[in-house]
Order: C-alpha cells, then structure tokens, then sequence
C-alpha cells in the first residue's frame, strides 16, 4: 500500500503550549483514517498543518509526496479541505461557490460544468444549487462543502468535524457520502471528530490522540478487542466494597469506578455476571442494577486515558458555539 | 494561466456582490444627492469660485469622495470574509496571495468607480452640466484614485478581527482625508494658510480631485498641478498601497 500522508516528528507549538507533539502516523491510500479525541487534544492543529495552513514548529510531513513546507502550493493541489467551521460565501448561490472553487483550483473550464453537476447530485442539491447560500440549512451548507471539496479530484480529503452540530438523521446522510466519495472517486479520507459512533462506523482505522500525542492506533475492532472483553456496570448501594470484592476475592483486575457506577472489563461477561451477584449478595451489598455490553469506542478511550471524552464540558461548549455561528448566518 | 483564472475569480466575486446589495445601490444615490443639493445649493448662493457655480464645483469633490468612502469601506468585506470563514477557502486556494490581493484589490476598485459612476448620473439628474466624453476620460482616473485608497482599506481590514473596530479607524481616516482634499473648498484661493494647504498636499487624494475638477470642468478650472503631476502622484501612490497591501494579504492566518 502506497503512503499518501506520513509525518515525521511533526511538533506544534503555541507559545509554551505543545498542541502537537512529535507526531509520526502515515496514511495509506485509499483509506478512511479517523483522528480521534476530545477538544484540544491537536486534532485540528494536525489538520491545519496537513494542509499548511499552519507551519510546523518542527518535523515535516509529506502529503501525497510533497513536503508541506517546502511544497505548499503541490500540497494544496493534492488535497480537499472540509472546515469546522462554515467557509462558504453565502452571498453567493451554492452553483455559484462550485464554479469560485473549481476555478481558484484550476479545473479545466471545459469539465468543470459536469463535474459540478455530478457533486451537486452526490449531495442531492440540484434543486437547490441556484439558491442564494444563506437560504440553506445547516446541513444543507454541510454538504455543499462536501461536494466542493471534491471538485478538484484530491488525492487527499480532510474533514475537520464533519458533523458537528448536526442532527442525527443529517449525520446519517453525511456519513452515506463520505462512503460513497471513498468508493466512488478513489480518495483517501482523514477525519477529526469526537464522537466515537462516528469512528466507529466510517473509519478503517483510527489514531486516538490526546495532549498533543498518539495514544493508540488501530482498526476500530483490533482498538476494541484490546480491552478484551465486555464490560460489566454495575450500580449498587456500596460500590467501594463490591469493588474491592471484585478485585481481589475474584481477581478481576480490570475494575474501577466511573461516576459512581463499577465498570469490569472481562474476558467472558456472560458467565462472570451471576458470580458477582453472588458474591454480592453473601456479602450483604445490594445491586440496584448491572448491564452487559460489548465494548466500544468510548470505552477504549477511557482505557487509554483514563476519563471519557464527554468529561470535558468546554468541548461542548465549542460544538454549541460552532452551531450558534452557523445559525447566525 | 491558474493565477489569471483565480484574480478573475476574485475580482468577479466582489462585483456580483456589488450587484447584489440593491440597498447599498439605493444609499448611494442618497448621500451625494444631499451633499450636491443642500449643501451644493446653499453654498451656491454663498458665493462663485471663478465663473463657476458651487454647484459645478462641488460635484467633482463628490465624486472624489464617494470614492474615498467606498473604497475605504471595502476593507470590510476582508473581516466580513474573515469572520464567516470564506477567507479560509481563499487563502488555502493553490494561488499566490499576490493574486489574491489584486484580485480583491481589482474588484473593490471596480465597485467603487460604480461607485462614483452614479454621482454622475445625480449630477446629471439635478441639471449640472455632465458631459459623456467627460465621464470616459475620468473613468481611468477614477480607478487610479481607488486602487491606493482600497489598499489601504484592505491592508487595515488584513490586521482587523471585528467590524466594530474597523469602523473607528475608517472614521479616522475618512472624514480628515477628504476635508483636506480640497473636496469642499478651493486649496487655490490665495488666502488659505500655508498650514492647511501643506497637510493637503500631503494627501493624495487632493491630486485626485484636482485631476478630476481639470477633466470635468476644464478651462473653467483654475488646477493647482497640470493634470500629468497629478496622475504621475496617484501612480505612485498607488505602487506604495499596492505593494504594503500585498505584504499585508502574505502575514494574514
């Protein structure tokens, strides 16, 4: 498999603070790579400096075989970019913005007409392409960025939360899209986001990343049969005691507890829960509840960091923010 | 070839967007109505400037400053781009930020002499004397004179983050630029003060509304330099903007 993006040692800094710190991933063609991670874990800083809008404060990448400082401008043709935040001009016609993209990139006047048809189809806007911007929704603006990123035929398409803000039956649609886009024109997607269905459903493989760092990177299964098991949570009224109960009478080492709640990871979920209740019940603790549930995502997050990724309030806070700006438009 | 085809883009975009904004359109007839009727008018039974009306005489410093104002003005559609994010696609666009400038710088101007267009058509519908041949010869210097001022209008916008600041500056360089261009009164009248007529041969705007008064009114106009000094200042002039804007559109994230 040929290499499409691989960093070496790639650092950001700003000011004393290390958004990135001595990144070495590679992508390799044709996939759908996810960055994932909570807010200002350097998602987006990664992203901006892929796609050289930022320049590293040391190491280098290369993106489709350039180098991103020395050839910026090969890079920028390479390459489509999908924001967080809205980067349309909605003064103008969805049609309108196509036709600004495609000859600020430099497709050919011939092609540039079927091209912009077919992306408006990929998106179903056709009806809406002559429409002034500002009259579309939320989503709909989403998508029209969508197709504009892929105008140009990149070798490379970043997506920088794709779906943040949107609701879930948008999301649903957009991730339709993003598989189609792989499928379709051969291209290598690299997405950020937080939200672990999202990974999990689109992603081939995925890095974890936090503080600046990789902290694990693997398919979403292998990430996920890394934690070998099912989790148990159990809710009862003296979990300090069932914890120490479980831990070490039943040596099961993978305990601890999460908002109150007890979480095992274990081998064999199934036939582990009737034992603690057991062991439970001989020992006078009273189990309000227990659940059984195959892991995932979030779950190895919290493996590797030790807090969830919804933890972080601030976070949030950015994604009412974005869509606030969006709704203001 | 990618460079022409994205200033073309560029320019193209400041245009329809021009088109666009019918209210803008409609405001710019009214202002330079008032001034040329109200104040025109007053100042008329004031006094003559030479065998010239006031009227006649103020109607080429409107024109200098509908220029002056919407070219400034301009500057904002830099931090209207920056705030709702379609700089990003601009500036991550595979084209020199040299284009990019040029293409905005290019198509602001444009706008502005559409701009200053409609002062001519007031001008004709209030009954002052307009001549055609007299409007395509100021057309060119119409744009000489907005090439400097949206650069620097742009150039300011580049260092900006909101509107409301931009429009502190704006009103600090505005209102002094054209009451020292000799805009309103004649910098040639023997009794201005040396002081005032230095600060406004410092300004180029004053060779701007000095060249359009010698293209519009003619011999009726006494000029303070031969029109080709005034051309040869605004070209100038022009090169510096142009240049410190470019370098400005280069450091912006």
């Amino acid at each position: 498999m040929r290499k499409v993006i691989e960093t070496f040692k790639l650092t950001r800094m700003f000011n004393r603070l290390t958004a990135v710190n001595q990144l070495d991933i590679s992508v390799e063609s044709g996939e759908i790579f996810g960055l994932l991670g909570p807010n200002g874990a350097g998602k987006t800083t990664t992203i901006s400096m892929l796609c050289t809008i930022l320049k590293p404060t040391s190491g280098t990448a290369k993106v489709n075989g350039f180098d991103i400082v020395k050839e910026a401008m090969q890079v920028r043709k390479s390459i489509g970019i999908v924001f967080q935040d809205p980067s349309i001009d909605d003064r103008m016609t969805g049609r309108e913005n196509l036709f600004m993209h495609a000859n600020l990139y430099g497709v050919p006047s011939s092609e540039q007409k079927s091209r912009i048809d077919r992306v408006l189809k990929l998106v179903e806007l056709e009806d809406r392409a002559d429409d002034i911007m500002r009259t579309y929704s939320g989503g709909m603006r989403r998508r029209l960025e969508l197709a504009r990123g892929l105008i140009h035929y990149p070798k490379v398409l970043f997506l920088d939360e794709p779906t943040l803000g949107l609701d879930p039956q948008t999301r649903d649609h957009i991730w339709m899209y993003i598989r189609e886009l792989k499928e379709a024109h051969d291209i290598t997607i690299v997405l950020t986001t937080h939200y672990m269905d999202e990974a999990d459903k689109l992603c081939d493989r995925i890095a974890i990343m936090d503080y600046g760092k990789i902290i694990a990177l693997d398919t979403p299964s292998k990430l996920k049969e890394t934690l070998e098991g099912d989790v148990v949570n159990i809710r009862a009224n003296n979990p300090e005691t069932l914890l120490s109960l479980v831990t070490e009478k039943m040596g099961l080492q993978n305990a601890r507890i999460n908002n109150g709640t007890i979480e095992i990871t274990v081998k064999n979920g199934k036939s582990m829960l009737p034992r603690i209740v057991e062991a439970a019940t001989q020992n006078n603790i009273f189990i309000e509840s227990i659940s059984l549930r195959e892991p995932n995502l979030e779950d190895v997050f919290l493996h590797y960091t030790g807090r969830t990724i919804r933890a972080d309030s601030s976070r949030e806070r950015h994604g009412f923010l974005a869509i606030a700006r969006r709704r203001i438009k | 070839m990618t460079e022409l085809r994205g200033f073309y883009t560029l320019w193209l975009r400041e245009v329809k967007r021009y088109f666009r904004d019918k209210v803008r359109i409609v405001s710019s007839f009214f202002q330079p109505f008032l001034w040329l009727v109200v104040f025109g008018t007053g100042f008329r039974f004031s006094g003559q400037i030479g065998e010239l009306n006031y009227q006649e005489y103020l109607f080429p410093g409107i024109i200098g400053q509908a220029l002056l104002f919407t070219s400034m003005f301009m500057g904002i559609s830099v931090i209207w781009d920056k705030e709702f994010g379609f700089m990003k696609e601009i500036l991550v666009a595979p084209i020199s930020r040299v284009t990019i400038f040029l293409g905005k710088m290019v198509g602001d101007s444009t706008d502005a002499v559409l701009q200053g267009t409609i002062i001519f058509l007031v001008a004709a519908l209030l009954g002052i004397k307009v001549d055609l041949v007299a409007y395509f010869k100021a057309l060119p210097v119409m744009l000489l004179i907005t090439f400097g001022l949206v650069s620097i209008g742009l150039t300011i916008a580049s260092f900006m983050r909101s509107l409301e600041s931009f429009g502190v500056i704006q009103s600090f360089i505005n209102l002094p630029l054209f009451f020292l261009s000799g805009a309103l009164f004649p910098l040639t009248n023997p009794s201005i003060p040396d002081w005032l007529r230095l600060i406004s041969k410092g300004n180029p705007l004053t060779y701007g509304v000095d060249a359009l008064r010698t293209i519009i009114l003619g011999e009726a106009w006494q000029p303070l330099q031969a029109l080709h000094v005034n051309l040869a200042v605004l070209g100038a002039f022009d090169i510096i903007m142009i240049i410190i804007g470019t370098w400005a559109f280069t450091r912006m994230k």
